[in-house]
């Protein structure tokens, strides 16, 4: 009698709905707060949000990233303010995903965002340069390095009307 | 695969043979049970109702190398337990093969101290890396899918 117990479970289990996501044809999305692969962010008008302060290298518990900074000028400006992230790397396999980089940034520059696939062949190739990393410029609009007009540019931090 | 033609309708398919016997590895990868931190939590999960790893072939873990081809080293490693490592890969039989699973067993993740191997290709040939703290199932199963792929491009002359 148990047994036909145990083989009615079996046979109930047959009819409902299958829990296996189908991974590769299917996926199951991520929650909101989900923290992926980072991303460099840009201004509207495509400069740059990252200005090499490297605020998120020494937040790090990780050590992952490496930050390099240099001087804009008006001719070649990356970003506003006086200076830009020249080389802006993240090592994807020291990188734990805790975010506190993005706590730490005074830009919000970087963002990790709902990439999760990150499965290399060589260790050479987890280290994710700043071309790999930034956000292409919106549509229309010129990328980095810009022409401005002198003056313009001149906080690094954006003004905030509201500050929390 | 690479079934290269159909001969008419005799019903007949000819493939290479090192197509036929890579499609036959990956089709039958059994991984080894090799836990040994929090990455291992997600490996069980990826092996559960959810994600289900035996749709590629990897009914179970095998808890002893002798019957396993794939080593998936969940974890860090820790000094003490490298030379464990190093047997037990020398144990299993050919061809095997090392994928290292997460940040700590990749490279040391936050791990950056005297105690913990930076990296298992220290210790072992190592022929996919998986970032991620721990990664999540989906990422395992893609890191598996990344060795598929580089299994199936082994030629018959690599074999020897």
């Amino acid at each position: 009698m148990n047994l036909l117990r145990g083989f009615a479970t079996t046979l109930k289990y047959l009819f409902e709905d299958k829990v296996t996501v189908q991974y590769p044809e299917e996926e199951r999305p991520v929650r909101e707060r989900f923290k992926g692969r980072h991303a460099l962010k840009r201004y509207d008008n495509g400069l740059e949000k990252c200005i090499g302060c490297a605020l998120c290298a020494a937040a790090c518990p990780a050590d992952a990233i490496w930050v390099e900074a240099a001087e804009n000028t008006d001719e070649e400006r990356y970003s506003p303010g006086e200076r830009y992230a020249k080389t802006y790397e993240i090592n994807m396999m020291r990188c734990i995903f805790c975010g506190y980089c993005e706590d730490a940034c005074p830009t919000e520059a970087i963002v990790l965002e709902h990439e999760y696939r990150l499965t290399f062949s060589d260790r050479r190739d987890s280290i994710y340069t700043k071309e790999m990393l930034i956000d292409p410029p919106p549509p229309g609009v010129p990328g980095t390095p810009q022409q401005t007009e002198p003056g313009r540019y001149t906080r690094s931090i954006p003004e905030m009307k509201d500050p929390l | 695969m690479g079934v290269t033609q159909k001969l008419g309708d005799m019903g007949v398919v000819t493939l290479r043979l090192e197509d036929a016997v890579n499609w036959a590895r990956t089709r039958a990868m059994w991984p080894m049970l090799f836990g040994l931190a929090c990455c291992a939590i997600e490996m069980m999960s990826a092996q559960a109702s959810n994600y289900d790893m035996s749709r590629f072939g990897m009914e179970l873990m095998r808890p002893s190398p002798r019957q396993s081809d794939l080593m998936i080293v969940a974890g860090r490693v820790s000094r003490k337990m490298a030379p464990v490592l190093r047997q037990l890969y020398d144990q299993m039989p050919e061809p095997k093969w090392v994928l290292s699973m997460g940040d700590c067993a990749s490279c040391g993740g936050i791990f950056n101290n005297y105690a913990i191997v930076q990296g298992v290709d220290e210790i072992v040939p190592v022929d996919v890396y998986v970032a991620g703290c721990p990664p999540r199932p989906e990422q395992l199963i893609h890191g598996i899918l990344t060795l598929h792929e580089r299994v199936k491009h082994e030629r018959i002359t690599d074999w020897a």
